[in-house]
Formats: structure tokens, C-alpha cells, sequence
């Protein structure tokens, strides 16, 4: 039993309506309590989809439980590829329905209903939404790809791949599969199918029929990757085109794969990302702390493109998916430090405290925190909220992938200029604490879009949102050190936004010197033996 | 003294009599049984944990459960709210581990955390439910522990048993059953049951003080230890239509529960505060005298939305009971055409004064087959839909306008103050529909 407040991932079943949303003339039958129906909320709201989610729901009730739940399945069953005529229905069961044991998959064969029936198990006390919607996809896959001969080829068509990963509700997979699209077009390469996202029933029935696959999400995808690889001997490109050089080794590797030359297309990509990182006004991001949360492909994504490609300094790296634990742990060992793998987001909040960062890239979870903490930060990955499906165009893949990086990760710091002024003027008013760097402004204001606002009136201020702003959430690591008043005034005249790295230095500085009480003498030779 | 009848009852009286006019108190409501698309009960914790500000609601259930309380509250991740989710895992399942020792862990973790917690509520889902996990008695254990710093009550807020704000009624029901039973000549007071905003609060204790009703109390209270010994001395007005096992056990404590319209709009709040007044005895001129001002702004500020709303086709999915209440105030204040209300359950004793003053054309639905009923949406092509998040979006699709039910439970709408702003609230979504020049 672990108690929970806020989680990063929902239960399995969740992760199978990402893929049965994604999918087209699929339908989901799910033995679930009426409660369990809030999921559809997740995709006609954040995502604002325009139709439910194509998932039909027993709700059983307490009064049902002695009685016939099996028989209130079935019923459901058959009214649902009645009513909507799939090409073939998933079914399952949820937390409760799985204590029930009903067997959704053998009730369902009992109906003779005339499409495919795939069942899914998805043990809900043990996994969670991620691993859900990968084994949903595999079986998928292998129930309906399975047993085919991938059909002849027409005399010179071009090479073809599926591009696989991309659900509902994932972080960017909308615009991410359409410049990946783009990119293996530019290279020549035909896509067969898209899967999860926007696929047919019919059209995995396709699938072996590509010459290779390309797996944007491994999360979700790999299994079914590795499957269809044994199965039909599908090469998979392995690199995640996320990030500059990321993208070319994409490229690379595709071109490898097609037998063609990937220099023009690398030449001629429309790529801001490294001349703004080498422009000259770009010097101020150099060594930046960086704390980085997420799935597992986007952190590792994101700390390469921070460390390598714009010069900031990780200095936290983890996810929450555990099943890639050993492949973030293997990462963070490149940038000096250690893996947080965890999904307490408690546990994620003291590490971001601990490690000062002047940027957090997270989740949205990782954003509530930052604000509190008043850092700067971006969001680069699931679980995701209403603002992560912007109108306009933006992926977070390959060459404009890599532009849109640069400036999520790059505008919510303090720039460069604006930086030495409010180092000099930091008793302006106007600098002071509560004032935020003027472009942060708009996205203050645009980051209280919120869902459904609690109004004040019925609410309780809480005062846990205060004491973290109050301490600046960098409560000294030293407990035991005390700083002359002095000495605190003068580190108040810092700017917040790089005050929390000042106390922390003058804190190591001063415990390996011996000195306590810390003096205004103490920070500046904190601030001699560190360097800025 | 000249008995002031109120319209329900001079309904009411007239069907008696022959005369028709029973509004809807006789229209059967369709009952269907298929896919409810309605939240569990866990999530009137959205609000109740922001309204009892020293409590903690610790939700034992699944991952789901923990996923449905972020989802749908989602806003309030900036604040560390007072609720939680022990979530069972393979370990309890299997026997692994004691579930009632975890579940100690759990809480003993939690209140060294949270030292500012009085009251501690340890909330049942379907997962709990199923496996018969015995959270009363894991209640009374803790209670035996950590009384009395920390109070412990448990109550059932599971999927299989409650819609969304029945969540609140089985907590109200635990909170009661804690209370001890008032002395026999206990002073009379007025309990009013249900949660409301403060705000809203705190000006109904403004009109009971001016009706000379000065023993007022609320259910629940902002701190858990407020809650007053309850018996043959208190009189209940419920605020909420939702209260079926809370008002009972008030009953069987001795209480007088009062029966009236809910106090939404000028209408149905002064016919709820009559009816304490008329239970306290207070004279008519002085009940015009208090309410007057209140009554006259109230229709002042509905007015000002009636236009948009006058002769608009309404269709209530159900959500929180509150639906033949809303339909009431819309009808009778907005002039709105109201052709179906659907409530996950109908009380109708509790419900009988807003169904009488509904027209007898309304369509009442209890419970629900959602494709069906969204079948019968299509097919009436209301003006307005009001209905849950998930189907709001799809409905705007097809170019319908819809508002989300779940605002009227998150708003405070009752009471004259606010007669106004839930006026406001259902012509938003048809002012915007009027102002912007972009199709779908
Ligand atoms: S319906 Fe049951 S399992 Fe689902 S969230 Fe509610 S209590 Fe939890
Ligand atoms: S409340 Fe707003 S900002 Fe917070 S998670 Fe929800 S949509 Fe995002």
C-alpha cells in the first residue's frame, strides 16, 4: 500500500484507451464501475477530441455483484459492436472488474460476435498506464498482423516503413508523426501505416508489408517492435529523432536501412536550432542547471540536447518509467549524476530543491513545482495538460523538433541582457522578488488556463503554497549552519532566481571551511572560490 | 396569522383538489439501465476536503481512484491537497502483506507529515469494497489510537455504491453518527445540511439572525470539531438535494427535517428560508422585512440573463442530483423550456417541491443509458446541453452548446446573492455561441 497524492502514470486500462482512442473503427469494451467512466474526460477535454473515446463501459454496480456482473458484460458487448460496427473490439477489465474475475476475454468469445475479439490482460495492481497501452498495441499486433505474408512488392517502389508509437493523448505524437512523415519523404521513404495513432483494424493487418519501422515512443511501441522484427524480420531504427543530432543519426540510419545518401537531406534541413545555440547572444546559457523528469525517451532526449547541444548543465536526471530505468541510469552516469527513478512526485520536488536548478524540464507535474519554486521550466513530456496541444504546429521531433526545443527550453530563463540588469539594479522596485522577468509575463497569465478554478469562496487558502514561496523552496542543506543578518540582507539583495545557488555555495564553502555563523565576508569568498 | 403559501404547496393543493397543475410530480421517469456516465462518489472530496480545512481524506483504493481524484480535480495540484490515495497493490492482494497494518503505515506517515490534521477519513472505493476490507473497524482501531488529537471516520465513497455527490451524503452520514446526541433540553437550533460555500454561509446566518433564528449550524462544518450535539432540538433545512442517508439518520436522531425547494434563485431561496422561518415562527412582516432587499436584488440580477435564456430548449444529463432543482430555477425564473432532466437517483420526497413546479412536459430520466440518452439529446436538438466533461467537447463537435454540470457543483450558486451568477452561468455558453463569428 503507498500513498499517493498525484501520479505520473493512470492505471493499465488508461493506456489501452490511448491506443483505442488513437485507432480508428476499434472499440473497447471495459468491465468497469461507473466512476471509471471519468477517463473519457482525459481525451475530449485535454485533448479536446471531438468524439468519446470509442470505449463502452459495464458500470456495474454493488447491487449487480451477487448477481450476474458476466451477464451485464455481455449485454454490453453485443450492444456495443452493434451500435458502433467495429472492425474489431478490445476487451478487458479495470482494478475492480479484475477482483470480480469475470473473464472478459472467454465471455466474449462465448457471443459469437462476427469481428475480431482481442483479449487484454492488464493486471492493474501491478502495472501501470504506459505498459498498458504497449501490451494493448502488441496484442493488437500480433492478433491481427500475425500469421500473414507480407504482400510482393510492385517493380521499383520506393522502400516503405510503418511509424509506430504515436497515441490519444501522448505529448506532441500529433505533430511529431507529421514532421517524421516529412522527413523519411524527404529521404524517399513511403509509409505503409501509422500505428496506434490513426490506424484501422485493417490497417494492422498491413503492417508486414513495410520494409522496416521506424518506433517514435519505445514506451509504447517496443514490444510490438521487437515482435514484429522476430516475426517478419523487420529491421527497427532504434535512434529517436528528438534533439539536433539525435535527428541526423535518424537519418543516418534510415538511409543506411534504404541505400541512399542522407547528406543532402541533413544539407537542406530547415534547422535553426544550431546557429542560435552558437550565436553569440547564446553565451548566457552556458552551464545553466537543468533538472530533467520525465518518460524515459523524452528526459534522455531532453539532457542530450541540454548538456550537448545547448551547453547547460544537467544536474538531475530521472523518469518514472521503471521499465527503462537501466537506460536513464546509463544516461545520467554520462552527465555525473545519479538516476531518479521514481513516481513519488514527492521524492521528484526534494531532489529538485537539493539540486538548484535554474531550469526544470518536466512533466506537468514537474511544472507545479517549478512555479512554486519560481524556476523557470518547460514541459517535454506525459502526463500532460490542456496547454500541451497547442493550436499551432509544434513537434518535438526531428529538424523543427529540434527549433521548437530550442525555444521551450531557452524562454523561460532570464535572457542574457536582462540578466546583468537585475544583477545591478537589484533594488528596483520593480526587480523585486515578486516581479517576474518581463517575458514571463505572458506565460504566467497563459499558464492560469486552468481546468475548472475551485473559487476562492469555497476553498481554504492553503498555506503550504505560501511557506515554499516564503523559503524560496531552498531550505539550507546545512541545518546546523546560521547565517549573520547581515549577511541573510545581503544575500536577499541576489536575484531569486540565482539566489538559491549563492546559499547554497556559500553553505558548502562555509562547511568545509569550519566557518559558522556565515558572514557577508563568508559569501563573497564563497563567491571568489566558486566563480559564477 | 395569514399563512403565506408557498407555490409548491399551492401546487401541491391544487393537484389534491383536482385542479392539475401537479407540475411534474407525476411524470414517471424513464428508467434505463445501461452505460452510466457519471463520476463515483469519491469526488465530492474536490470539494468537502477544501471545506473541513483540519480534515484529511485518505481514499483507499486503486490506482484508478488516485487517477480519477487528479483528473478531475486537476487545478488544485498547485496546492498540497488535503486528500490522498492509499493504493492497494499485489503485495495486499495476495496476502503478502497485513492490509490493515499497511494501512496503519500509511496513516502513521501521513499525520507525521500533516501534524495540522484533526480528523482523519479513511474513504472506501470499489477495489476496497470488493475485497470487504473493513474500513470501520480499521476507524475505530485508529480511533483508539489517536483520539483525541485525531478523529477517525470512514464512509464509503465506491463507484458500485455512489454517484459523485452521494459521496458527500455517505460522508455527511459518518460525520453524524460521530455526533453525539444533544441533551433533551438542549437548546433549539437550525442545522443547516449540506456544503455550501462560505461566502454563502455566511450570509444565510445573516438572514436567520434577522429572522431571530441565532442557533445556526452548519453541515459540515469548516473545522471538524464544530459540528454541534444533534437530537430532538434541531430542526434540518437541507441546502442540497442529495442528502437521502444523512437526512434519514438526522430523522431517526429526533431531528425535524424540513422539506422545501432548494435555495436556488429568488423563488426557491425564499421558499427554503420560509420554511425555517415558518418552523421557528417567525412573523410574515418580519420575514418580508429580512428577505425583501435580498428578494428584490435577486430578480434584479436573474433579469438581466433572461432574455438569452427566455424560451431556450434545455437538456439535463445527470450529475449531481442537483438537476430538477436547476431545471426548477431555469424554468421559473429564466423561462426556459426544459425538456428532459436526468439525476443519477430522484428522491422524490426530498425533490417533491421543485418537481411540483416544474411543467408536467418535462421529461424526468432517473439513472441512465447514455447512448441512449444522448440519442434522445440529438434527436430534441436543445438549445443548451448541460452534461458532463466527457461528452461536452463531442456535443460541440456537432456544433450543440453545451455548459458543464459539474460548475454548478463547484460554484456557489445559491442563496439571493447568487441567484445572478447561476443565471450567468447557464447564458454564457449561449452569449459566446451569439459572439463568436467561428463554425466548427
Ligand atoms: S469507480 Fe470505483 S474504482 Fe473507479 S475511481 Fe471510483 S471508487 Fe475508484
Ligand atoms: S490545472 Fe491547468 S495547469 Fe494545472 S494541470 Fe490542469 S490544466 Fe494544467
Amino acid at each position: 500500500m503507498q500513498l499517493t497524492v498525484w501520479t505520473y502514470e493512470g492505471p493499465p486500462h488508461v493506456g489501452a484507451m490511448r491506443v483505442a482512442t488513437g485507432m480508428k473503427g476499434l472499440h473497447y469494451v471495459l468491465h468497469a464501475p461507473q466512476g471509471d467512466t471519468y477517463a473519457d474526460l482525459l481525451f475530449t477535454m485535454i485533448e479536446r477530441r471531438k468524439e468519446r473515446p470509442p470505449v463502452t463501459y459495464t458500470t456495474f454496480q454493488a447491487r449487480d455483484l451477487g448477481a450476474d456482473t458476466a451477464e451485464i458484460f455481455k449485454t454490453a458487448c453485443r450492444e456495443a459492436v452493434e451500435r458502433f460496427d467495429p472492425q474489431a473490439i478490445i476487451v478487458g477489465a479495470s482494478c475492480t472488474a479484475e477482483l470480480i474475475q469475470d473473464d472478459p476475454g472467454g465471455l466474449a468469445k462465448t457471443l459469437d460476435l462476427n469481428v475480431p475479439v482481442i483479449p487484454l490482460e492488464l493486471p492493474s495492481y501491478q502495472k501501470k498506464e504506459n505498459w498498458g497501452a504497449a501490451e494493448t498495441f502488441f496484442q493488437l499486433v500480433r492478433g491481427l498482423a500475425g500469421g500473414r505474408t507480407p504482400e510482393p512488392k510492385p517493380e521499383g517502389a520506393p522502400k516503405s516503413c510503418n511509424i509506430l508509437g504515436p497515441t490519444a493523448l501522448g505529448f506532441r505524437h500529433r505533430d511529431d508523426v507529421t514532421e517524421i512523415t516529412r522527413l523519411l519523404g524527404a529521404l524517399g521513404v513511403a509509409v505503409n501505416v501509422v500505428a496506434p495513432m490513426g490506424a484501422t483494424p485493417h490497417d494492422l493487418t498491413r503492417l508486414p508489408n513495410a520494409d522496416f519501422n521506424v518506433v517514435l515512443y519505445p514506451e509504447i511501441a517496443g514490444t510490438a517492435a521487437q515482435w514484429l522484427k522476430r516475426t517478419y524480420r523487420q529491421p527497427v531504427v532504434e535512434t529517436v529523432p528528438m534533439g539536433v543530432n539525435a535527428t541526423r543519426e535518424f537519418v543516418r540510419e534510415v538511409a543506411a536501412l534504404t541505400d541512399t545518401d542522407p547528406e543532402p537531406v541533413i544539407a537542406e534541413a530547415d534547422e535553426r536550432f544550431s546557429w542560435y545555440s552558437r550565436s553569440i547572444d547564446s553565451n548566457y546559457l552556458t552551464g545553466k542547471r537543468v533538472f530533467i523528469f520525465g518518460d524515459a525517451t523524452h528526459a534522455i532526449a531532453a539532457a542530450r540536447v541540454a548538456e550537448h547541444e545547448l551547453g547547460f548543465k544537467v544536474c538531475g536526471l530521472g523518469t518514472y518509467s521503471r521499465e527503462f530505468a537501466r537506460d536513464v541510469r546509463a544516461a545520467a552516469q554520462q552527465y555525473g549524476v545519479e538516476a531518479l527513478i521514481t513516481d513519488d512526485h514527492l521524492e521528484v520536488e526534494d531532489a529538485i530543491v537539493a539540486a538548484q536548478p535554474e531550469l526544470v524540464l518536466g512533466t506537468q507535474m514537474e511544472r507545479h513545482i517549478a512555479k512554486r519554486l519560481r524556476i523557470g521550466c518547460a514541459v517535454i513530456s506525459a502526463p500532460v495538460h490542456v496547454q500541451d496541444f497547442p493550436a499551432r504546429y509544434s513537434p518535438f521531433m526531428g529538424f523543427e523538433g529540434a527549433n521548437v526545443m530550442f525555444d521551450s527550453f531557452v524562454h523561460p530563463l532570464v535572457m542574457g541582457l536582462e540578466e546583468h540588469l537585475l544583477g545591478m539594479f537589484r533594488e528596483d522596485f520593480e526587480f523585486n522578488d515578486g516581479a517576474q522577468a518581463s517575458h514571463l509575463a505572458a506565460l504566467h497569465a497563459g499558464a492560469n488556463h486552468e481546468t475548472i478554478e475551485i473559487p476562492e469562496a469555497r476553498t481554504a487558502p492553503d498555506d503550504k503554497t505560501q511557506d515554499l514561496v516564503a523559503n524560496e523552496g531552498m531550505a539550507a542543506s546545512f541545518g546546523s549552519l546560521s547565517w549573520t543578518s547581515d549577511a541573510e540582507q545581503e544575500l536577499r539583495k541576489i536575484p531569486f532566481f540565482v539566489r538559491g545557488k549563492a546559499r547554497r555555495n556559500t553553505e558548502l564553502f562555509a562547511t568545509e571551511k569550519g566557518v559558522n555563523p556565515i558572514t557577508i565576508e563568508t559569501l563573497y569568498d564563497a563567491k571568489a572560490h566558486f566563480g559564477r | 396569522m395569514n399563512r403565506h403559501v408557498p407555490p409548491h404547496i399551492a401546487a401541491a393543493e391544487a393537484r389534491a383538489n383536482g385542479e392539475g397543475a401537479a407540475g411534474c410530480t407525476d411524470v414517471a421517469p424513464i428508467k434505463q439501465r445501461g452505460q452510466h456516465e457519471v463520476f463515483c462518489g469519491l469526488t465530492s472530496i474536490i470539494w468537502l476536503h477544501r471545506k473541513v480545512q483540519d480534515a484529511f481524506f485518505l481514499i483507499v483504493g486503486s490506482r484508478t481512484c488516485a487517477h480519477l481524484m487528479q483528473s478531475a480535480a486537476g487545478v488544485m495540484i498547485f496546492a498540497e491537497p488535503r486528500f490522498g490515495t492509499a493504493i492497494i497493490d499485489d503485495r495486499d492482494l495476495s496476502g503478502m502483506a497485513d492490509m490493515y497494518e499497511e494501512l496503519d503505515k500509511v496513516v502513521d506517515r501521513l499525520i507525521a507529515r500533516r501534524p495540522d490534521i484533526r480528523m482523519l477519513v479513511l474513504v472506501g472505493s470499489c477495489p476496497s469494497e470488493v475485497i470487504k476490507l473493513d474500513l470501520g473497524r480499521a476507524a475505530q482501531k485508529l480511533n483508539a489510537r489517536m483520539a483525541p488529537h485525531v478523529r477517525v471516520l470512514s464512509y464509503s465513497g465506491s463507484g458500485i455504491e455512489t454517484t459523485f455527490t452521494q459521496g458527500e451524503d455517505n460522508f455527511l452520514h459518518a460525520l453524524v453518527e460521530a455526533t453525539p446526541k444533544a441533551a433533551p433540553d438542549a437548546p433549539r437550533q437550525l442545522l443547516v445540511a449540506g456544503c455550501l460555500a462560505d461566502v454563502v454561509e455566511d450570509q444565510f446566518t445573516r438572514i436567520f439572525n434577522g429572522l431571530g433564528i441565532d442557533n445556526v449550524h452548519f453541515l459540515p462544518a469548516r473545522a471538524a470539531g464544530e459540528v454541534p450535539p444533534i437530537g430532538a432540538n434541531t430542526t434540518v433545512l437541507m441546502a442540497q438535494p442529495y442528502l437521502t442517508e444523512t437526512a434519514k439518520l438526522l430523522a431517526r436522531r429526533g431531528a425535524d427535517v424540513l422539506i422545501a425547494p432548494f435555495p436556488l434563485g429568488e423563488e426557491g431561496t425564499t421558499a427554503w428560508l420560509r420554511a425555517a422561518a415558518d418552523a421557528f415562527d417567525v412573523p410574515g412582516d418580519r420575514f418580508d422585512a429580512i428577505t425583501g432587499a435580498g428578494r428584490e436584488r435577486a430578480a434584479k440580477a436573474v433579469s438581466l440573463y433572461r432574455e438569452r435564456l427566455e424560451g431556450k430548449r434545455v437538456f439535463f444529463f445527470p450529475d449531481s442530483q442537483m438537476e430538477p432543482s436547476l431545471a426548477r430555477f431555469l424554468s421559473r425564473e429564466a423561462g426556459a423550456d426544459i425538456l428532459e432532466v436526468g439525476t443519477p437517483y430522484l428522491n422524490k420526497g426530498h425533490m417533491a417541491p421543485d418537481l411540483a413546479l416544474l411543467p408536467d412536459t418535462v421529461r424526468l430520466a432517473e439513472g441512465q443509458d447514455v447512448d441512449k440518452q444522448i440519442d434522445r439529446c440529438r434527436a430534441d436538438d436543445p438549445d443548451l446541453i448541460i452534461c458532463g466533461m466527457g461528452l461536452g467537447n463531442p456535443f460541440e463537435a456537432e456544433g450543440r452548446t453545451t455548459k458543464w454540470s459539474i460548475e454548478f457543483a463547484f460554484t456557489p450558486i445559491q442563496g439571493y446573492e447568487q441567484a445572478g451568477d447561476l443565471a450567468e452561468l447557464f447564458a454564457r455558453p449561449i452569449r459566446r455561441r451569439d459572439l463568436l463569428q467561428v463554425e466548427v
